[in-house]
């Protein structure tokens, strides 16, 4: 199933569903890759919400776009994650260290407001 | 002893499908919504074994009952090329498929019991449990 990618403002919003498969999450890297391009994004929201596994090939992903985009000029924000999927996420070893989170989609792109406000200069 | 559920693995979105048939039938033994999300992430796992190093194989789900509590048992299993170094693939970090590493030892973590049967020429047999709580 296709993960839909919505556009607010200068930011990108993915919203993943419950099972996302291995193709799903591939397709994803490739459509946000394209879409940061194409629609000049300075930001993008990861919403996770209703994701229910996030095992070692979805961080994967998640991480190589977080650091794909990274390097097209858009900060990556995966939002939402479960507090089972957290613990689980810890037991299995997966860690985040180098990708931004938030609570919600809501903090997520607050976070992404405030980064374009201050410029951005200061957080290197 | 009959297997709950068999779910046949030769693609990369038979993974999803194991890991919700493991998510349903955990649930239904009584284990707590962490303790469904960790079955779930280490069905994943394993399954992604069957689909990355043997492209076909099966996952079994098995009821077992121990002293008077449900234990679910995952198995996990191909005929694959087998895993040359089974203490190195149950180390963090170790892929011979460009993947984390976390796969195997992750999924000993979220998992009670853990063992793996791997053969050269025969295959590789992952086996999981779980037990469920005291008063499910």
């Amino acid at each position: 199933m296709p993960i839909p990618i919505l556009k607010q403002g200068s930011f990108l919003i993915a919203t993943i569903q419950s099972a996302m498969s291995d193709s799903d999450a591939q397709q994803l890297q490739v459509e946000l890759m394209e879409q940061v391009s194409r629609v000049r994004a300075t930001g993008i929201v990861v919403d996770v919400t209703a994701l229910n596994v996030m095992d070692s090939f979805a961080g994967r992903t998640l991480r190589t776009i977080a650091h794909m985009t990274r390097l097209r000029g858009a900060d990556t924000i995966i939002a939402g994650i479960q507090p089972e999927v957290a613990f689980a996420m810890v037991q299995l070893g997966l860690t985040f260290e180098d990708i931004h989170t938030a609570l919600d989609l809501e903090e997520g792109l607050a976070y992404l407001n405030r980064r374009t406000a201050s410029g951005a200069a200061d957080d290197a | 002893m009959t297997p709950e559920l068999v779910v046949p693995v030769d693609r990369a979105d038979d993974i999803v499908v194991a890991r919700e048939a493991g998510r349903d039938l955990a649930r239904r033994l009584g284990f707590s919504l962490t303790d469904v999300t960790m079955i779930a992430t280490a069905i994943s796992e394993v399954t992604r074994n069957i689909t990355s190093y043997a492209e076909k194989g099966e996952v079994r789900f098995y009821v077992e009952i121990r002293k008077r509590r449900s234990v679910l048992v995952v198995e996990a299993a191909d005929q694959g090329p087998g895993i040359e170094h089974i203490e190195r693939a149950l180390e963090d970090g170790y892929s011979t498929s460009g993947g984390l590493g976390l796969g195997l030892p992750g999924a000993r973590r979220l998992m009670d019991e853990f063992e793996i049967r791997s053969d050269d020429g025969v295959g590789t047999t992952v086996v999981m449990r779980k037990w469920a709580p005291l008063d499910a």
